[in-house]
């Protein structure tokens, strides 16, 4: 293998697990360790520089980051990274007097449609070049998604406001219930850029015999939208929810607080096919949700104007080596009984205000075609973000959705090609502090995951807007800080000071280090000390060695970046450095310049 | 020195031996040694040649004297049995060890200081009596506790860290123990463990006393130009000459070697020590040709390593003088001690 090439910023990213596995790429570490130091408004704002709503994030992010932990590939289960960020949102100060203001005004208008995480954040990267936003939103508050799909006892409505209100405040011009109907009247309005961030606000239906004889069925979204403007109040005793993704645990736990005391949730395969979360089945199961495998709906059953409840045919899969599922068998016909149906099977984004005439191309799902990286449509100067440009995924994405096209509005509005994306830098410094001491705590600590504390079962039905999660307290906090490895902390090598005396391998307690003849990759994972057989983590190669000429071979996939390779290194070969990836934005490159403006 | 512990964590895809056990299990405390120290990668071997023998740790007993090495067995196998003795006076407890317990897999560990110089004698008579042990020389060719004076095997004409040269001649603990009849003596270098672990494999298994002498940089003292024990002088002037690999009994001989420069030795538990010999010249089990081939490189400045000499059905101790079989550690008190009116009886033959 070729030594690897350490200056490119990728290298050392992707060690960070959950920097790299996160859309938004959070230095995830670097705000623990100042948790963990008691900064939390520095934590805050470490978070806020790229996921921008950190307590919302806090709360119910869909976490790419915790699977992605490496604790978690060591001793099962991985860092609660959410919780943690939660915290620093919890606790920090005020940091009105930290964000940039407003730049002076560069008369560039952009229009933003829709005031959800997407079309927000465009906002907040934007203001301080000076540019005037203005938003549209349809209802009367904003949010988008994370306030109507989200319900309250997961994400209070306080939190939103507080995280809306500091991008709103700081000079957007907000219209609240103005529905954007047509795009070529907006475009008839001259904004130097556009950007849509609707989200995917139409819930899939389930067109099945009986469907439309009853107006007990409702659909998921639209329902829990009824909710959280508090148009709906009341659900019957005898709920199913169609579906198994996350949407359909919000509607099982939703159902619960408003009536609902028989609450199944009906999945079409089985567990290990589910779409939601583990932690949300996890939360939906505590409440006594039942959720029944295998059922696949048939027909609604609608006796004289009321619904009586659902068929559904029961299914047999096998589960082929491959861990594939096969064609289902029909076992037999169920019928249950219920007040009501919610529909929790998915969404799709709907563009029924983009008119033909304004010659956007459209896919074949009348989908707009949108450029990957640079968000942008096939009409110069329209970019769109969040669920609205790829279909449904998730606030973080929406984020950086969002964090993109600013960059391609800035671009575009500069007269610059937006496909010319500025590059991600590296920098790495030392943690050294003296012979055998270290700028990070960097013992290992086997302290298991800190389980969440909720508020107690009975309690919590009482009113829809108690929060469930009660957060981690300061002794929770205090030792599932100490559960992170510091991946930011490199491991660094320079093959010219090594004399092989082989200390860093005996030490290294994962055995992730070896000094052996160089090879192709395959070979060389052979070889090494310890199995390395993960191979979406990359090996560290040195170049020849100065006695031997053999190279040293790092497995970056289990390092628990303890130190003890650099501290029983006797030339200095090894060192432990933190590396900051440097991750553009429209206001350009920001890395340590948030914390060191402080 | 580090201040942190190693962490507990390992590997979760780590390999386990025939008793279930991870190398991690025979690790011991954590090494107060300078870092780079050539004893710990030896330590480091150690683990490796037990966990793949497949060694119960409480099986095994581990002796040493004073020094830097003899720090060292506190380091591995923190399960097994230990005792820190008096400086070169480790051989008398190896022997008394083992005369009351031949059951136990015994490990010496010494240095050039404690066994040429302060403990000599000792060394001498143990190899005589052909203790069933293996006993260890981590050679740096200095005294590291007492920050670097010249060692009793430091070359003549090496120089000092300050750099003042050695005006004595070396004492080369493989031809003194060669010529001791010792009945397994070979030489190995921190720095190669991949050579290293078979060697110190076979030597665990060797019915006798099984020297080794590793030569083991000093990093603080003796890791210097003009030093011929550094890491750097050591890799330019090893002379590998025959390379041992150890296969237990159970196990298929999977070596691939050319017909003629192969011999397989049968020990006596029934594992095969193979010699693949670099220099086809070179017979291992040659008593005078060993010791000319070892001097004649030596004058060359170079450092003949491998499994250098190796003499086929030893006798340890316990069947030279024809002891209890059972470990007199687990025979009876009555049978341990006969009585007085046994001692009066054997006392009258002598009236």
């Amino acid at each position: 293998m070729k030594p690897t090439d350490t200056a490119r910023p990728d290298h050392f990213h992707q060690v960070v697990d959950c920097q790299w596995g996160c859309p938004a790429h959070t230095d995830v570490p670097y705000y623990i360790r100042q948790i963990a130091q008691g900064d939390y408004t520095g934590a805050y704002l470490e978070n806020r520089k790229s996921n921008v709503f950190p307590g919302i994030l806090g709360r119910v992010c869909d976490r790419p980051c915790e699977p992605a932990c490496r604790r978690g590939r060591l001793d099962e289960e991985p860092v609660a990274i959410c919780r943690l960020k939660r915290v620093a949102a919890d606790l920090s100060d005020d940091v009105r007097k930290y964000l940039p203001p407003k730049g002076t005004s560069n008369g560039k208008r952009i229009a933003c449609i829709g005031a959800g995480a997407a079309s927000l954040t465009v906002a907040n990267d934007l203001l301080p070049l000076g540019y005037d936003i203005v938003m549209y939103e349809q209802h009367d508050k904003p949010g988008g998604l994370m306030r109507t799909n989200i319900p309250s006892f997961r994400l209070p409505a306080e939190v939103l406001d507080d995280e809306i209100a500091l991008i709103v405040e700081r000079g957007v011009d907000l219209r609240l219930n103005t529905k954007i109907d047509s795009m070529q009247a907006l475009l008839d309005e001259g904004y130097d850029a556009i950007f849509v961030g609707t989200g995917a606000p139409r819930g899939k239906n389930l067109d099945l015999p009986g469907r439309y004889e009853s107006d007990r069925i409702h659909i998921g979204i639209d329902w829990l939208e009824e909710v959280a403007f508090e148009h709906t109040d009341s659900i019957g005793e005898n709920v199913l929810i169609i579906g198994v993704g996350n949407t359909a645990m919000d509607c099982c736990r939703t159902s619960l607080r408003l009536g609902g005391k028989n609450v199944k949730v009906m999945a079409r395969k089985p567990r290990n096919w589910f779409k939601a979360s583990e932690w949300e089945l996890e939360d939906a199961e505590e409440e006594n949700v039942d959720i029944l495998i295998n059922h696949a709906p048939k027909e609604f059953v609608v006796k004289d104007g009321k619904l009586k409840g659902m068929l559904f045919d029961k299914l047999h899969y096998d589960i082929d080596d491959n861990g594939r599922l096969s064609e289902p068998t029909i076992i037999e016909e169920v019928f249950i009984e219920c007040d009501d149906v919610i529909l929790a099977i998915g969404q799709d984004n709907a563009f029924p205000w983009i008119e033909k005439e304004t010659g956007l191309e459209l896919t074949q799902w009348d989908t707009p075609v949108v450029h990957e990286t640079n968000h942008s449509s096939s009409i110069d100067g329209i970019f769109f973000g969040g669920d609205a440009a790829y279909g449904p995924k998730n606030i973080i994405w929406a984020v950086e959705h969002g964090h993109r096209a600013a960059i391609s509005i800035h671009k575009h509005c500069e007269g610059e090609d937006i496909s010319d994306r500025p590059p991600r830098g590296v920098n790495l410094l030392s943690t050294k502090m003296g012979i055998h001491e270290w700028s990070y705590s960097n013992d290992f600590d086997d302290v298991p995951r800190h389980k969440m504390n909720h508020v107690d079962l009975v309690k919590r039905f009482k009113d829809i807007k108690i929060e469930v999660e009660l957060g981690f307290n300061a002794e929770q906090t205090a030792r599932e800080v100490e559960r992170c490895l510091n991946c930011d902390i490199q491991t660094v090598f320079t093959e010219k000071l090594c004399i092989e005396c082989d200390a860093c391998m005996d030490v290294c307690p994962t055995l992730c280090l070896t000094i052996t003849e160089n090879g192709e990759e395959d070979d060389l994972r052979n070889r090494l000390r310890a199995p390395a057989n993960n191979k979406t983590q990359v090996l560290y190669v040195s170049d020849a060695l100065p006695q031997t000429g053999k190279v040293m071979v790092k497995d970056e996939d289990l390092c628990v970046h303890c130190g003890l390779c650099a501290e029983r290194c006797p030339t200095g070969a090894w060192d432990m450095r933190k590396s900051r990836i440097s991750i553009p934005y429209a206001s350009g490159t920001m890395h340590a310049a948030v914390a060191s403006d402080k | 020195m580090s201040f942190l512990k190693k962490p507990k964590i390992s590997h979760p895809g780590l390999p386990t031996n025939d008793i279930g056990l991870t190398v991690r299990d025979y690790e011991g405390a954590m090494s107060t040694l300078c870092a780079g120290c050539g004893h710990d990668s030896i330590s480091s071997a150690i683990m490796q040649a037990y966990f793949e023998l497949s060694v119960e740790p409480h099986r095994v007993a581990k002796v040493s004297g004073i020094g830097c090495s003899s720090k060292t067995p506190t380091y591995f196998l923190g399960g097994a049995h230990g005792f820190n003795s008096v400086h070169g006076r480790m051989p008398s407890i190896a022997t008394g060890a083992n005369a009351a317990n031949r059951e136990l897999n015994y490990i010496g560990v010494s240095g050039d200081g404690d066994s040429l110089s302060i403990g000599l004698g000792q060394f001498g008579h143990a190899i005589r009596r052909n203790i069933n042990m293996m006993y260890l020389i981590e050679n740096n060719g200095v005294y590291g506790l007492t920050k670097g004076q010249f060692s009793a095997s430091a070359d003549r004409g090496s120089t000092a860290k300050k750099g003042e040269a050695n005006p004595y001649s070396p004492i080369d603990p493989v031809l003194l123990a060669i010529s001791l009849g010792c009945t397994f003596v070979g030489r190995g270098f921190s720095g190669d463990k991949e050579h290293l672990v078979p060697m110190l494999k076979s030597a665990i298994r060797h019915n006798g006393f099984a020297l080794l002498d590793i030569i083991s940089p000093c990093v603080t003292f003796n890791d210097h130009e003009g030093s011929t024990k550094s890491y750097a002088h050591t890799r330019a002037n090893l002379r590998e000459t025959v390379y041992a690999d150890f296969t237990e009994h159970h196990e298929e001989i999977v070596a691939q070697v050319e017909p003629g420069e192969y011999k397989n030795i049968m020990m006596h538990d029934g594992s095969r020590v193979g010699f693949k010999r670099v220099d086809e010249s070179y017979d291992p089990t040659n008593r005078i040709s060993a010791i000319s081939y070892i001097e004649e490189h030596r004058a060359k400045g170079e450092v003949v390593t491998g499994l250098l000499y190796l003499e086929e059905g030893s006798s340890e101790m316990h069947s030279v003088l024809g002891s209890n079989k059972q470990a007199m550690a687990t025979l009876p008190y009555s049978k341990l001690n006969p009585g007085t009116e046994t001692l009066a009886r054997i006392q009258k033959r002598w009236r």
